[in-house]
């Protein structure tokens, strides 16, 4: 039996990494079986120019795993199959351990892992501390942000800086769930909650940071890619976590304008603006 | 008239209700613990059921169990049941099943058994430990029928989802009585882990060194010394939340909080020290939740590879090293919920490096087998699918110790994925070979082995079915504890998948029907055994089985480790920690 058990032990490094294959790849063998599986198992298209250090990493990351799971899965089917009491002849090796194997195995995994923590320090600073800067005046100053979300029970309000760029002037523009971009453009935005957590999260953009009522929070980053996207709240919310769900559309910088500028019309034309005040 | 010594009917049922109900033996105390977290375990895997029946079809009628739970929407899932459904899952599974069984079943029934002790150090607080828990589940269990919604702040709970009645209005009072449960399952464990301490430093049978300790040991005294420096900071967090909301204090409520269209009545506090404070506790509760089990399997591993095991010391320091490092990770569940990103790399770094001593202990059961001479018994299969389902668990928590992929894989599936592998296919299972392992002692009968096997053969693959694709849906960002992700166009196509892994989940509950049938018919009418059927080391196959009141009928006196298996001095293929060595090979003094 014990060759049996060992066999099922070798299904975990091959179809392990074969699921990671297929969904990489994008083939599924299962397809047009009792579960129809459609296209794109893995990461959503990164439209962000910030994005790719991410993906990469993750990668990274996978392949180093991915080396050392079909090493030691396959070690331990290796040894379930050799040493199985049935047919295993040998006595056992009579050891309580190896001083030097646990050198071995102490170091390379942790030169390993020091590794991979330097070397992804860059990569977080520039997602959330590395704000960008914008010169004015001949001085280099923090980049404003050109919109403010506020996440509340259950929607993402949003209030675009207007003509003069300052958020919490006249001629700022309001709107509900529906977040434009400019392409192209490194941007800033300011993000808070009104009520709860939320968590603002954009899968193309690779962006996502908690909101905290209390707390004013800003994330950037550059569009590279014109279409409609999901901006996802991912942290609990509530009953409604589930349909706070917002749009996000990128397009070329002057219909970005074009489209405030009409906004604007629109809200003037009907009077009424949700929170003039502050 | 009765006569002395003959016990009146009053007399009777009082030394029944003694002995069995208010027992201050340890070993029935584990048998309770060990019924009770069983029952929650059928429990929390149904809620579990209900969150992947959602997430295959949703907002369809649940057949059968849908229009006898929510008969009004028709046998469907509302969004609010939804959320009580996650938040009840987690509930249960961390605070019912997983922390008791390991700590109070197999804690309580190994640790005097395992060390040479006729008992725990303290009854009476043992005993107080397990009937505390009965207001846990009375509070848990009424939050989750209080009307309308049970609580639905997720097992995290945090504020001001929480801290504000108005936030949540579905989970007005339920989320007040789940925080008081969780308040006394504290106390328990908090008498259970100073028991624990005391018994362990103070009551090992002569020549029990600490080195002599089985690893179960270790990693039951580990634990209760982590859970004795956590826990009370999770007791005060939860009381502050409680008089958040009962009393209108504001530790975790900012100022002109407006929630739902209601101005919070104090302010001044701040969410995120919630979020500290909790897995502050928390985060050392995941190794609360493994370490035991780890101890459990080295065990059965060394005692079915007839081999001793790799590396004990090293084993025991990586056990150490865990532990103290795990006071200093838990930022790493904070990386995106606005703490300082600089306090991030920090975290970053000794969440990497606690990955070390996870690594050392693989290696290490991976030498125990190299050389053996395995006898694959249900107990081993479980054991052994432990150390290949925790490689898993293990590797994908680099992932999301990397602070930048953690920004995208936070709060998604690929977390889900991470801490199933450690906590169902990782602590469970080796539960599951715990129980097989140690029930002739338990019990003094077998369970069936062919039973077993099937039980494990189909939970294996079930479990991965289940688990191992969720690493797909976290790699496309698919979030958590969303009632209906289909809404969004990102993660449209991925219902098919979660079809499969919802029949996946059905089938893995179903198999435990195999269990739970050998379990019960093997308490009865189970082959009997002798003292040692497995033949191993340790001290508690020495006693008899089931071991009577006081535990062993001779005073056990321990000559070695536990692990001398094929020893060159034993004359069979293992060596007892009580046998004395032979007198005529008396220890020679190495000439000058």
């Amino acid at each position: 039996m014990g060759r049996y058990w060992s066999m099922l032990f070798l299904l975990i490094p091959i179809l392990g990494v074969l699921t990671f294959v297929c969904a990489i790849a994008d083939i599924w063998p299962m397809n047009g079986g009792a579960f129809a599986f459609p296209r794109n198992h893995w990461l959503p298209e990164n439209i962000n120019d910030h994005g790719h250090v991410i993906d990469s990493l993750f990668t990274f990351i996978l392949y180093l795993t991915g080396v050392i799971f079909i090493g030691t899965s396959s070690a331990l089917f290796w040894f379930m199959w050799k040493y199985d009491a049935d047919r295993n002849t040998q006595p056992i090796r009579y050891t309580h351990g190896s001083h030097n194997l646990e050198i071995i195995w102490s170091i390379l995994p942790a030169a390993a892992l020091l590794f991979i923590a330097i070397y992804q320090m860059n990569a977080w600073a520039d997602a959330k501390l590395r704000r960008p800067t914008e010169v004015v005046a001949n001085r280099e100053v923090l980049q404003k942000p050109f919109v403010r979300v506020t996440g509340r029970q259950f929607e993402w309000r949003l209030r675009y800086a207007g003509e003069d760029g300052e958020i919490g002037t006249r001629d700022d523009v309001h709107l509900v769930n529906d977040l434009h971009v400019p392409l192209d453009k490194e941007v800033v935005i300011q993000i808070e909650s009104e009520d709860v957590l939320h968590s603002f999260f954009l899968p193309n953009l690779r962006v996502k940071q908690d909101v905290v009522p209390g707390m004013t929070q800003f994330t950037w980053f550059r569009a590279n890619k014109a279409g409609v996207y999901d901006i996802v709240c991912a942290e609990l919310c509530g009953w409604g976590h589930y349909k706070m769900r917002g749009r996000m559309t990128v397009e070329p910088e002057d219909q970005f304008k074009q489209w405030l500028a009409q906004k604007f019309e629109e809200q003037e034309k009907s009077g009424t603006t949700p929170d003039s005040g502050e | 008239m009765s006569g002395q010594g003959e016990m009146t009917v009053w007399e009777k049922s009082m030394s029944f209700v003694s002995t069995y109900v208010f027992s201050r033996d340890h070993k029935i105390i584990g048998l309770q613990f060990l019924f009770s977290t069983l029952l929650w375990f059928l429990v929390g895997g149904l809620l579990a059921l209900g969150i992947r029946w959602q997430l295959a079809w949703p907002w369809s009628n649940m057949p059968v169990i849908g229009p006898m739970l929510f008969s009004a929407e028709g046998g469907q899932i509302s969004p609010e049941f939804y959320t009580t459904l996650f938040t009840m899952h987690a509930t249960v599974m961390i605070f019912f099943v997983i922390i008791p069984i390991l700590a109070g079943a197999f804690g309580n029934y190994l640790i005097p058994l395992m060390i040479g002790a006729d008992d725990m150090a303290f009854p009476t607080l043992n005993m107080l430990s397990y009937w505390l828990m009965w207001p846990a589940f009375l509070l848990i269990g009424a939050s989750f029928f209080t009307a309308p919604y049970g609580a639905g702040g997720g097992w995290t709970s945090y504020p001001p989802l929480s801290a504000m009645v108005e936030a949540a209005p579905g989970s007005m009072s339920a989320q007040t009585l789940w925080l008081l449960g969780i308040t006394f399952v504290g106390f328990s464990s908090m008498m259970g882990s100073v028991n624990y301490m005391t018994t362990i430093i103070q009551m090992r049978a002569p020549g029990m060194t600490m080195f002599r300790l089985p690893m179960t040991i270790w990693g039951m005294f580990i634990t209760a010394i982590l859970q004795a420096f956590a826990l009370p900071v999770l007791t005060a967090a939860g009381v502050m939340q409680l008089t958040d909301r009962m009393f209108g204090t504001g530790f975790f409520i900012p100022e002109n909080l407006v929630v739902n269209n209601s101005v919070a009545a104090s302010g001044g506090g701040q969410p995120l020290l919630w979020q500290h404070l909790f897995w502050f506790y928390s985060h050392p509760a995941v190794y609360i939740m493994i370490l035991p089990a780890m101890g459990m399997v080295s065990d059965m591993i060394a005692c079915f590879a007839r081999k001793p095991l790799f590396g004990y010391k090293p084993m025991v320091y990586s056990i150490s090293g865990i532990a103290g490092l795990g006071f200093i990770v838990w930022g790493h569940h904070m990386f995106v919920s606005g703490m300082n990103p600089v306090l991030g790399m920090t975290f970053m770094v000794s969440t990497m490096m606690i990955a070390l001593p996870s690594a050392v202990k693989t290696f290490n059961w991976l030498g125990t087998i190299w050389g053996s001479q395995i006898r694959f018994t249900t107990p081993m299969l479980f054991s052994l699918s432990f150390v290949a389902m925790f490689i898993i668990g293990g590797l994908s928590g680099i992932f999301m110790a990397a602070t930048p992929v953690d920004i995208f894989i936070h709060d998604t599936y690929f977390i889900v994925a991470h801490f199933h592998y450690v906590l169902f296919a990782g602590t469970a299972m080796a539960v599951f070979g715990a129980i097989y392992f140690w029930f002739p002692k338990m019990f003094g009968r077998m369970m069936n082995e062919t039973l077993g096997k099937i039980h494990f053969f189909l939970t294996f693959i079930f479990l991965n079915g289940t688990f191992y694709t969720m690493h797909i849906l976290g790699a496309v960002g698919f979030p958590r504890r969303l009632a209906d992700p289909y809404d969004y166009p990102t993660f449209a196509h991925l219902q098919p998948l979660n079809e499969f892994m919802t029949v996946c989940a059905i089938l893995m509950v179903a198999s435990q029907v195999f269990f739970a049938f050998n379990f019960i018919y093997s308490i009865f009418f189970g082959p009997a055994v002798g003292r040692n059927p497995w033949r191993c080391n340790g001290l508690e196959w020495t006693a008899p089985s089931p071991p009577g009141h006081g535990n062993f009928d001779f005073q056990p006196i321990v000559y070695r480790g536990p692990y001398e298996y094929g020893s060159p001095e034993a004359d069979e293929d293992y060596y007892p920690q009580t046998e004395a060595p032979p007198k005529e090979a008396p220890v020679v003094a190495p000439a000058h």
